[in-house]
């Protein structure tokens, strides 16, 4: 058994409203707003690393946690936009803690890289003990920034969430998780080696928009629970209407599904966390009804975790 | 009612735009579809025509006309 410990993120400090991003692209401002429902969003600081941003959030988590970063037993870290090929930024990030020798991992996945990351998680706990969990991104590098693809470069952003999963301790249960994972639409949305990224947004929101209803569905099945037996939903913050498209699919009022895209952007791996973060400082305390966690993205990778009280 | 007159009001009634088209017009350079309303086209398809599409058919090329949404459903059947 695994538990969902604590949680923690970190923005940096730039923002960049649709005037702006508008303003550089060509864009209509009204328009950027209508088709993402992003109002604005965070670009990195020149100087800032995606190893400095995951950092940044998993201190604060360890924060949140009551943890010292030497009670963590190992690292997984998502990125679709690392600072380099390889290494990945996990080791970086755990020397960057100060525990350096602990085990790290990259889970190179973009959007849904924290969902499994978290899911992976709650199996490795138990050898592992407390496993820090962290997505990170800098996407405002690699995305285009030229009118032909304006529709990538409003959606995109940086931040970075972190979670810490124990076998031991948190505030809710990680009752299960569905992960899948198919390649054959792996060109609809990829990061080539000499940049930038490219998305073709129709296959992919045709795809998300199936899939991610669906895998929910099967997870709450397994465990005999309704859609509408779910107190919260926390998605990959991807695309306000899509998010819409997946309450309505699972005939859940959408205020369950919290959303903090509106100012945040598509942060790929890191939105699911900073998401739940953010859900986190609203909503202390026990867990009163089941919570379901939720991811899409390229690869095609996607997949749901349940949380759950501690009764059920 | 045939194929292509069933297609087309189901093209109507997602796009919500009750206008004329050509069979060979791309539904989504014409702006009648997005990639939204799409998804419900082929959740509607489904239903109309009592079918599942399988996610390797998910390719919004396949839904692009109501030509090639009929020639996707012949060769369904």
């Amino acid at each position: 058994m695994a538990f969902l410990r604590a949680l923690g993120s970190y923005l940096p400090e730039r923002v960049v409203t649709n005037a702006e991003l508008g303003e550089r692209l060509g864009a209509d401002p009204a328009w950027i707003l209508q088709v993402t429902g992003i109002e604005q969003r965070r670009f990195a600081a020149a100087e800032e690393s995606v190893t400095d941003l995951a950092i940044a959030a998993a201190k604060d988590c360890l924060e949140s946690s009551g943890l010292q970063a030497g009670e963590i037993g190992m690292l997984l870290v998502a990125s679709g936009s690392a600072d380099r090929r390889f290494p990945g930024p996990g080791a970086t990030v755990g020397s960057g803690l100060g525990i350096g020798g602990v085990p790290a991992i990259d889970l190179p996945i973009a959007s849904a890289g924290s969902l499994f990351g978290i899911a992976l998680a709650s199996h490795l706990a138990e050898a592992y003990g407390n496993v820090l969990v962290i997505g990170a991104e800098i996407l405002s590098r690699v995305v285009p920034r030229d009118r032909e693809h304006v529709d990538t470069a409003v959606l995109f952003a940086d931040g970075a969430g972190a979670c810490v999963v124990s076998a031991s301790a948190g505030f809710a249960k990680i009752a299960g998780s569905l992960l899948a994972s198919d390649g054959a639409e792996a060109g609809a949305l990829h990061l080539p080696l000499d940049g930038p990224l490219s998305m073709d947004g129709r296959t992919i929101i045709l795809h998300a928009a199936r899939k991610l209803p669906r895998v929910i569905r099967e997870l709450l099945e397994r465990h005999n629970c309704p859609p509408e037996a779910a107190g919260a939903y926390l998605l990959h913050q991807a695309n306000r209407n899509l998010i819409t498209r997946v309450a309505q699919a699972l005939r859940v009022p959408e205020e369950r599904f919290f959303c903090n895209l509106e100012r945040y952007g598509n942060t790929s791996s890191a939105s699911l966390l900073i998401a739940a973060a953010e859900w986190r400082r609203r909503f202390t305390g026990e867990l009163q009804a089941p919570v379901v966690l939720a991811a899409f993205g390229a690869g095609l990778h996607w997949g749901a975790v349940l949380l759950s009280p501690f009764e059920s | 009612m045939d194929n292509r007159r069933k297609i087309t009001e189901i093209v109507r009634r997602v796009a919500g735009k009750p206008v004329e088209f050509a069979p060979e017009e791309s539904l989504f350079e014409s702006g009648l579809l997005d990639s939204f309303t799409v998804t419900d086209l082929v959740t509607e398809l489904e239903s109309e025509f009592s079918i599942r599409i399988p996610d390797s058919d998910l390719n919004p090329r396949k839904f692009d006309s109501v030509a090639r949404i009929e020639t996707y459903l012949e060769s369904h059947n």
